[in-house]
């Protein structure tokens, strides 16, 4: 509780920490806006032509309709990856024998490209959730497993020593010399399983499905609608960064304050 | 009455002998100090005397009511601050958060850290600082046998003294019992009421120095002159190997 209210109080002073990424952002429109200028409306249409479809785009429930089945598949795959991938790689960590023996399943899973996957998930599902969900959870499970992985294997005896020598109850060995380290490598893993899932999740829909923001952006390409694919590209990009800078970024300042 | 007796402890590391038949006895008020070139199972010995490992062959057996361990290299938890990291043995007997921080801040006091050091992680310490909170934290649980792995190794001569004093004056006050280990020989006579020569390859006592006169009244004089002494001893040239090659 004291955790959230740290994280509140400091919230106001990060926002303010961020007008640098606000600059290059506007930077990056004006670079935009140039290239549209160059190469014309059909090849990139301008900022605000992409704004203004994008605003007329929210307006509209049939596009929220989209965005929230894209919502659901990325979350089931996000939290099955999460929960497995923590689960697995704590298991695996403690264990030499199997921490040596998922290596290299690790580095298949890593290694092979995930349309590979689609390809073979839509063999195995057919076109729907499952084989997004699928691909999903292949491609940022792995992640997700290393880091719990690498967070337990790294554990220092040391400080298990120590914990030994002053007789440490079993829950506060975990809750102060093991979580918090193994923590520390979970965490910045699941953020980066986070931003594969998001990337994963439009890649499926848009080879296997007929519906969601993949879908939709499909459609935009058939029509050689730009505006509307740019429109979808900035959701896209929106959401991702809300939840990295506004969400995770705060939580991950706190919890890493003790590093160096 | 508390003591720690060994005997005849040997130990082996796969098929290396660390060492053989040890046997001492530490009674309640006294300092040991084991002292011997690195490398010489040092540490082993302590870590067997401290539980801290498995003993194989002989026993270890610790009636000491309490007991705990100052490491030479501090061994802090870098994701706790300063006052956490010292209640850490408190709250380990189950003694309420509030009274273990109150006694964790009073002990930070008197062993040099200030209040503005309280919230600091110890990346932000310096060594010396954490070597301090290191010793609080041992100390802080009023253990009536410490155990002290060379935590003076890396001070500098200013910090030493001062926690050697600290020490000396809860030897005066017969309120501690010391094992310690060292590599260095002015520290063992400053604080030791016995010191055991342990000769490597494998870890055996070779010889024991006895110093009766109280720690308190040991000035550098008398500590001077028993290191120029303890030098000219053959087995310590032996063991130290300390002849001129």
């Amino acid at each position: 509780m004291k955790f959230i209210l740290k994280i509140l109080k400091d919230f106001p002073a990060y926002l303010w920490s961020g007008w640098g990424a606000v600059a290059s952002i506007l930077l990056f429109i004006a670079c935009w806006d140039v290239g549209n200028q160059i190469y014309g409306n059909l090849v990139l249409p301008s900022p605000l032509e992409t704004f203004k479809t994008l605003s007329q785009m929210l307006q509209d429930d049939a596009v929220w309709a989209e965005i929230n089945i894209t919502l659901y598949r990325a979350s089931i795959g996000f939290a099955l990856s999460l929960v497995l991938g923590t689960v697995l790689g704590l298991i695996a960590g403690f264990f030499a024998t199997a921490s040596m023996m998922s290596r290299p399943i690790v580095t298949i899973l890593v290694g092979m490209p995930p349309i590979a996957w689609i390809v073979l998930a839509m063999i195995w599902f057919g076109m729907g959730d499952e084989t997004v969900i699928f691909t999903v959870i292949v491609a940022s499970f792995p992640i997700i497993f290393v880091g719990a992985l690498q967070g337990t294997r790294t554990l220092e005896d040391d400080l298990k020593e120590m914990a030994d020598s002053f007789k440490l109850p079993w829950h506060m060995k975990f809750a102060d010399v093991y979580f918090p380290h193994i923590f520390s490598y979970v965490f910045p893993a699941w953020v980066s399983g986070l931003g594969m899932t998001w990337k994963i999740v439009v890649m499926a829909e848009l080879l296997a499905t007929n519906d969601g923001i993949g879908a939709s952006l499909a459609v935009a390409r058939s029509q050689l609608d730009t505006p509307t694919a740019l429109a979808l590209v900035v959701i896209m990009i929106g959401s991702l960064m809300f939840i990295e800078y506004i969400i995770l970024e705060p939580i991950k300042r706190e919890v890493e304050l003790w590093r160096d | 009455m508390e003591r720690l007796e060994v005997t005849k402890l040997n130990h082996h590391f796969g098929f290396t002998e660390i060492l053989r038949d040890i046997n001492f006895t530490l009674e309640k008020g006294e300092v040991l100090s084991i002292v011997g070139p690195s490398g010489g199972g040092k540490t082993t010995l302590l870590h067997l005397c401290a539980g801290l490992l498995d003993v194989e062959e002989g026993s270890v057996e610790n009636t000491f009511t309490s007991t705990s361990f100052a490491f030479q290299e501090g061994r802090l938890l870098p994701w706790k601050n300063v006052i956490d990291n010292i209640a850490l043995g408190l709250l380990a007997k189950g003694i309420d958060k509030r009274s273990a921080i109150e006694q964790s801040q009073e002990i930070a006091l008197k062993f040099g850290l200030e209040e503005d050091d309280f919230d600091k992680f110890p990346k932000d310490l310096s060594g010396g600082m954490r070597q301090r909170v290191s010793f609080a934290r041992a100390l802080v649980v009023k253990p009536s046998l410490l155990f002290l792995d060379e935590p003076f190794s890396a001070l500098d001569i200013g910090l030493k003294k001062e926690l050697q004093t600290i020490l000396i004056e809860m030897i005066d006050n017969k309120e501690i019992t010391i094992l310690f280990i060292t590599h260095d020989l002015m520290e063992a006579i400053r604080l030791s009421d016995e010191i055991l020569l342990l000769e490597a390859d494998p870890g055996h006592i070779v010889k024991k120095f006895q110093y009766e006169l109280p720690q308190k009244e040991r000035d550098d004089k008398f500590i001077y002159a028993q290191t120029a002494k303890i030098l000219q001893d053959e087995t310590i040239i032996h063991t130290f190997e300390l002849e001129l090659k």
